[in-house]
């Protein structure tokens, strides 16, 4: 494969840094050649972070290129709109869990809330395909990101990427409980799309 | 599970995905470093966390946090004096906090090798501005080695670590954030079986180590001897390396992450440049480039920050009598911000339209997403701090901050700390706005482990000079904002319980007359002792303490029949005068379009810091959940 690339944005704190490290493990093991990196530093005291994923051997640099990703993976309601205007590609598809932290322009009353439709017209006319995700009954928010990473597994998003890869993945990063509990909850919803 | 700490270690060859900041780490194992010393800043504090992850007795080498940069330069040369391989890592504008000792490095006989890392930061995506320290190695004689990806910074450290032994003298390792931070699988050799040779080293013969004026010229020529010896290695190493694309046309000479970014933009392009990456950045190798050049009707210098490169290379060229067309950069906009693929696409086609193949562009709808800027943490005592303070202020007084987690307070709705500029720095600065000053109160912050990195010359001083400014210290017991780091109040260093040195101690023992202590929490409390410690006339300051809740709440969550807290809004009660999204602040509270106010569940922490901020008293604490 050439090049694929997906980028990742959510507030900090959402664990978009545990489903960045999911995901390119999951492709190394797919048997990508794998670049990747992340938001550190004071950024993620409740700001925007982003992760790069690239996956190809013709991508070279870890930062994708503005408007290139063929998916974006967005675990917030305002930040799936910034990362479709920043990083996705016509063509490609948008990830989303469903949830709003609100941004404080918005929480001062001083700007305008993001509204789901804006995400699905722009979607629309850019012919992205617009995927939906949301668990009202999740009991712990930071589950959110394995939630939507089963939905990119269950859609098979990433180029040769299986529910195996994804399930190696975790084994390498979690242990006991911890693992036990996103294990669960990964297989549970992808009981509707076994590959 | 894969163990960091276990691969760290790792006997047998292995290949592994990390960042950076990981690979480094495992470089330093092999090379026999004995002992590594930092202060954190981005990107490097993820160094001490690949640190951290080996079990202290099982670690090869001696690792601390000292109190600043200086420090811990002064600390990994007084062992690698003593025969002990050393490095220090610390961020870019660390290189300022250290330079009066890292720029007397290269006069010295340094016996058992030092590399210095420095994580500098292009695109000043975490510090103050993105200064290119490439200077401060010509002003210091020091070589640079720069890689471009986590597999290079393994192999570049050491490199490193071989050059400065063999010449003992000092090597940087100069890293920039997207390298720290990059992620690759990197394939890691075995580990050589090293045995440490403990026996302290130190002998004056071996200098001498006193820079007197007798002594400073011979040292300096030792200086510029050593780097013309880094010249040589640097004409004949590996690391400097040559793309060749068979074109005698153009040529581009670079280095470090913007090479990548090349070699992106480069996929598109029906011809390419022939490319020289240099791994050795300073010194250049006049030789390499010299025939580089020659074989060039035209090459492109594509450096990011500042144009040294491009200088070196003109004058090779100049004193070779050479040619080539040479194209640097091209105005002001090629000095600033990171040499990603886009950056490079819009300098390269700047110097060379016809290379690359039009962008294609999306059908942008440019929407107005609202910003999301950094925000104090739910349950953060520095935002009961600026709640408080600003009701003890008048709008025309001045407020200084510092750097650490509190600098978010320049942010509506608190505006508290309108001057900012580097590590300790608000004492002084304050001070200096005292004078001629009987109208606009003046009030510094300052976080506690600023406080002993570089606060204390400018308390001294305000007590010295009896400067009329009051200190408020905010402590929240770590060093947040890079990773929760412990400092010297703690009672914890990076490897075991140790004494604490509090705050307050340190300050009656500098002679600070007014000093007032309170919990954040305590929100009407800390108004009033504001208004009062202003009034002292003198130098006074206010401890505002309260444990940074990020770290708390993480420590609580970890604890067996942990039980989580949270608020809620009584409706019936609410009359939405919005005092808590609008003055207060925290995140955790919503503000729906019919302008009633929600508890997002997702962040709430349940500290209950904002209840008294209700004019109404409609938040409500709520019970612990029971645990399922």
């Amino acid at each position: 494969m050439d090049a694929f690339n997906a980028y990742l944005i959510g507030v900090g704190g959402q664990g978009i840094g545990m489903l960045s490290e999911i995901m390119i493990r999951a492709a190394d093991y797919a048997g990508h050649n794998v670049k990747a990196v992340d938001t550190h530093g004071l950024a993620q005291r409740g700001g925007t972070v982003v992760s790069h994923l690239r996956l190809g051997d013709r991508v070279h640099a870890p930062v994708i290129p503005d408007g290139e990703a063929h998916l974006v993976v967005a675990l917030e309601r305002n930040e799936a709109l910034r990362g479709l205007d920043t990083a996705a590609r016509d063509g490609g598809d948008l990830v989303f869990y469903d949830t709003v932290w609100q941004p404080l322009g918005v929480r001062l009353g001083r700007e305008a809330p993001v509204h789901e439709e804006q995400l699905a017209k722009q979607c629309r006319n850019r012919s992205i395909r617009c995927h939906r995700v949301y668990d009202p009954n999740l009991d712990d928010q930071r589950m959110q990101n394995i939630v939507v990473l089963a939905e990119i597994g269950c859609l098979g998003l990433i180029p040769d990427v299986s529910h195996a890869h994804f399930r190696s993945a975790m084994e390498d990063l979690l242990a006991g409980s911890l693992l036990e509990k996103n294990m669960a909850l990964y297989n549970a919803k992808c009981r509707r799309h076994p590959q | 599970m894969k163990l960091m700490g276990d691969m760290l270690l790792r006997k047998e060859p292995f290949e592994e995905i990390v960042i950076g900041n990981t690979a480094l780490v495992r470089a330093m194992v092999e090379s026999g470093t004995r002992v590594v010393t930092s202060y954190p800043g981005s990107p490097t504090p993820e160094i001490a966390t690949a640190i951290q992850s080996i079990p202290k007795g099982d670690r090869p080498f001696y690792f601390e946090f000292s109190t600043n940069e200086k420090v811990a330069t002064e600390v990994a040369y007084g062992a690698a004096v003593n025969g002990h391989l050393s490095t220090v890592f610390f961020k870019s504008v660390g290189l300022n906090v250290a330079a009066d000792t890292f720029v007397q490095l290269s006069l010295m006989n340094i016996i058992g090798g030092m590399v210095v890392v420095l994580g500098d930061d292009p695109g000043a995506n975490s510090s103050q501005n993105e200064q290119d320290n490439r200077h401060l190695a010509r002003l210091s004689y020091t070589p640079v080695l720069e890689p471009a990806n986590p597999g290079e910074v393994y192999l570049f450290y050491k490199e490193a670590a071989a050059l400065s032994s063999l010449h003992h003298m000092p090597v940087i390792l100069r890293l920039t954030t997207h390298v720290c931070h990059a992620k690759e699988k990197v394939a890691f050799e075995g580990l050589p079986d090293i045995r440490f040779d403990d026996t302290p080293g130190f002998d004056v013969r071996n200098g001498p180590y006193i820079p007197l004026t007798t002594e400073v010229f011979a040292k300096k020529r030792r200086a510029l001897q050593n780097l013309a010896a880094a010249e040589a290695y640097a004409e004949d190493t590996f690391i400097n390396t040559v793309v060749d694309n068979g074109n005698d046309r153009q040529g581009i000479i670079t280095m470090g992450l913007p090479f990548l970014s090349l070699m992106d933009v480069l996929e598109g392009a029906e011809t390419k440049p022939d490319i020289l990456k240099l791994g050795v950045v300073h010194p250049i190798p006049r030789s390499l480039v010299k025939d580089f050049l020659a074989r060039h009707r035209e090459v492109k210098v594509l450096e990011e920050l500042d144009d040294i490169l491009e200088k070196e290379v003109k004058s090779i060229a100049y004193d070779e009598g050479l040619t080539t067309r040479i194209v640097g950069k091209t105005g002001p906009e090629d000095w600033v911000g990171e040499y990603t693929a886009d950056k490079v696409y819009t300098v390269i086609s700047g110097s060379w339209p016809d290379l690359l193949p039009p962008r294609k562009r999306n059908a942008k709808q440019s929407p107005a997403t609202p910003a999301r800027p950094a925000q104090l943490c739910p349950g953060c005592g520095h935002r009961s701090a600026f709640y408080a303070i600003k009701k003890a202020l008048v709008e025309t007084d001045i407020t200084v901050a510092d750097i650490g987690c509190h600098t978010l307070g320049y942010l509506p709705p608190y505006e508290m700390g309108q001057l900012l500029m580097c590590m300790g720095a608000s004492p002084g600065m304050g001070s200096g706005l005292s004078l001629f000053n009987d109208s606009r109160k003046v009030v510094a912050f300052m976080g506690d482990s600023t406080f002993f990195h570089a606060g204390l010359p400018g308390i001294v001083n305000a007590v010295f000079n009896r400067h009329a400014i009051t200190l408020i210290l905010m402590e929240n017991g770590t060093t947040a904002m890079t990773g929760h780091q412990d400092h010297p109040a703690t009672g914890h260093n990076f490897n075991d319980v140790t004494d604490k040195v509090p705050v307050r101690s340190v300050l009656e023992g500098l002679g600070v007359e007014h000093i007032y202590e309170v919990d954040t929490y305590q929100q009407k409390k800390l108004q009033v002792l504001v208004e009062k410690a202003v009034q002292d006339g003198g130098f006074s300051v206010v401890i505002a303490r309260h444990p940074c809740m990020l770290k708390f709440t993480r420590e609580q969550r970890r604890k067996k029949g942990y039980r989580p807290r949270q608020v809620s809004i009584d409706q019936a009660v609410c009359d939405r005068n919005h005092a808590c999204v609008a003055e207060f602040g925290c995140p955790t509270f919503t503000r729906n379009a019919d302008g009633s106010v929600e508890i997002n569940t997702d962040l709430c922490i349940g500290d209950g810091s904002c209840i008294q901020t209700c004019p109404t008293s409609a938040i409500r604490p709520v019970a612990a959940k029971i645990d399922k």
